[in-house]
């Protein structure tokens, strides 16, 4: 079956794979977006994160025999642990400066991480085999839809939704996006608000590694791989609105759609589509999609 | 009330704006169950002696005794949780939160503050639009909800910087009769106010602030015996 020349299964199997890496796009920039948000830190070192909590996973199922299952919350609490102590070493110091200064440290924070693992597991993939409970397919009769994929997909739906509903309906959420217009005040009134950044800074940092942890079976678990994933997901995040939910969410699975649907239709682009859609939607909506304007 | 020890004491407080000195060594006391007011014009230091207090000043020297503690030095949160709360002048009421949220934002710190039922009969208004966002109220309720966020959290030190700026007279007058009943609950209350009548149907003793200092200080008794005496440092 073909529509306008193009086969109807190309098209729904690539839909698919667009429909998954929209889901890592999504939860990446949902938590850049809810670090911004907050802190007005642009988190560069968010895809070494990502990379780390893939790497944690492996590690533990190569050192330690611990599964995939303990794997997804072991690691991203690893990881969120560590982010707590960058975040009081380092990050802290740059609240009060310009933005380009927290570029330039998270950036470098990112390459040396990056570099470590890389000494120490070379650059090469690492293998990470799909758990034993996810492995096999539902037969949609024109494909086959593996359940690990379907389990991504479900994941990141699910952690949007929870970060959601913590960020818009929770009384820790409203402190939040109080500090996010006027954080002195919010202190003055009493609330902790160096605590709050730093269990945000980590709260980020656990989604980042939560999507490595998910990624690691699909992805080979590499030190790099997140290197380019975090520049497509900051054309998301601008895309979408620089701290906002909902424009994380909408504008991950979107572009992971229209990013699966150009590889049918125009091979050729479809690596660069999403910084296309990015410089239309700043000539349009320089906020991008759902960013405040104020 | 006028033998009860000081709750704060204020003495050689300087604070700085960069390189721009804004005090310059303001000493002052506010005494338990009282309502003391800052008057004094535009510019001359009220909001910032209230910022200071707060532990929202980059730079401050000096030394402030709240119930015998020092604060200065302290977060802001720290020294809310002592018991000071402010209302500041800009109200800050927040756009992304509801009028309950806002209501519930500050963290309670010790009991005797009003509860939800008080602050609604009191406010009734509040009430009514608990679920609609911070910034769609009007002006006035806006401050009335920027007053009562701090009434529930047990603070004993309410600072309220202008709360009639920018309001109705019928408004002004309501928030002074808040400002009243507060008082009446044992709530100490110090008050940056410009507008002298508004001050002078709720303040017990005056201070008068100019260029970052106290240059004079009276009571209610000897407003009310010279009822220019304030207007002289106001009027231009």
């Amino acid at each position: 079956m073909t529509i306008f020349g193009i086969s109807v299964v190309l098209l729904l199997s690539q839909l698919l794979l667009g429909l998954i890496n929209g889901a890592f796009y999504a939860v990446l920039s949902l938590g850049l977006s809810v670090i911004f948000g907050t802190l007005g830190i642009i988190n560069f070192a968010h895809g070494a994160l990502f990379m780390m909590g893939a790497f944690i996973a492996w590690m533990l199922l190569e050192w330690l025999g611990i599964g995939y299952w303990p794997a997804i919350v072991l690691s991203p609490l690893i990881v969120g642990a560590f982010a707590l102590v960058l975040e009081q070493v380092l990050i802290r110091r740059l609240y009060k400066l310009d933005h380009v200064y927290a570029f330039l440290l998270t950036f470098g924070v990112a390459m040396m991480i990056e570099s470590l693992f890389q000494n120490a597991f070379g650059s090469a993939g690492k293998p990470y085999a799909v758990p034993p409970s996810l492995r096999g397919a539902l037969d949609l009769d024109f494909m086959f839809l593996p359940y690990y994929r379907l389990w991504i997909v479900v994941a990141s739906l699910v952690l949007c939704v929870v970060t959601w509903f913590a960020i818009e309906r929770t009384s820790l959420g409203a402190k939040l996006r109080a500090a996010t217009e006027n954080a002195p005040i919010v202190q003055a009134l009493g609330v902790n608000v160096p605590r709050m950044m730093t269990l945000t800074y980590a709260g980020g940092a656990v989604l980042a590694a939560i999507a490595g942890v998910l990624a690691a079976p699909i992805y080979s678990v590499s030190p790099h791989m997140g290197t380019d994933l975090v520049i497509v997901v900051f054309a998301v995040v601008v895309i979408g609105g620089m701290g906002s939910i909902k424009g994380s969410v909408i504008a991950g699975f979107g572009l992971g759609i229209i990013e699966g649907i150009t590889r049918v239709v125009y091979p050729e682009s479809s690596s660069t589509v999403i910084f296309l859609v990015m410089a239309i939607v700043l000539l349009v909506r320089p906020r991008g999609l759902f960013g405040r304007t104020s | 009330m006028s033998s009860a020890a000081p709750l704060l004491t204020v003495s050689g407080l300087k604070a700085w704006y960069g390189e721009s000195q804004a005090l310059h060594g303001v000493a002052f006391d506010v005494r338990e169950g009282e309502v003391a007011t800052l008057v004094g014009r535009n510019g001359a230091g009220k909001t910032t002696i209230l910022k200071s207090i707060m532990g929202l000043m980059p730079r401050a020297t000096g030394e402030i005794r709240f119930n015998q503690k020092k604060t200065l030095g302290l977060r802001p949160d720290e020294v809310a949780a002592l018991g000071i709360a402010l209302c500041p002048e800009e109200r800050a009421i927040f756009a992304s939160l509801s009028v309950w949220e806002n209501l519930l934002l500050p963290p309670t710190i010790a009991g005797g503050g009003f509860t939800i039922d008080e602050i609604f009969s009191l406010f009734p208004n509040l009430k009514e639009r608990r679920d609609a966002g911070g910034t769609t109220l009007s002006g006035g309720e806006q401050q009335m909800l920027a007053i009562a966020r701090i009434l529930r959290t047990g603070a004993r030190l309410l600072m309220l910087d202008e709360p009639s700026e920018g309001l109705a007279p019928v408004v002004v007058k309501q928030i002074a009769q808040t400002i009243g009943a507060i008082k009446a609950r044992g709530f100490t209350i110090l008050l940056v106010e410009q507008n002298v009548n508004f001050a002078r149907s709720i303040s017990d003793r005056y201070y008068v602030v100019e260029m970052g200092s106290i240059i004079d200080q009276c009571t209610r008794s000897d407003v009310e015996a010279d009822p220019a005496r304030l207007e002289k440092y106001i009027t231009v």
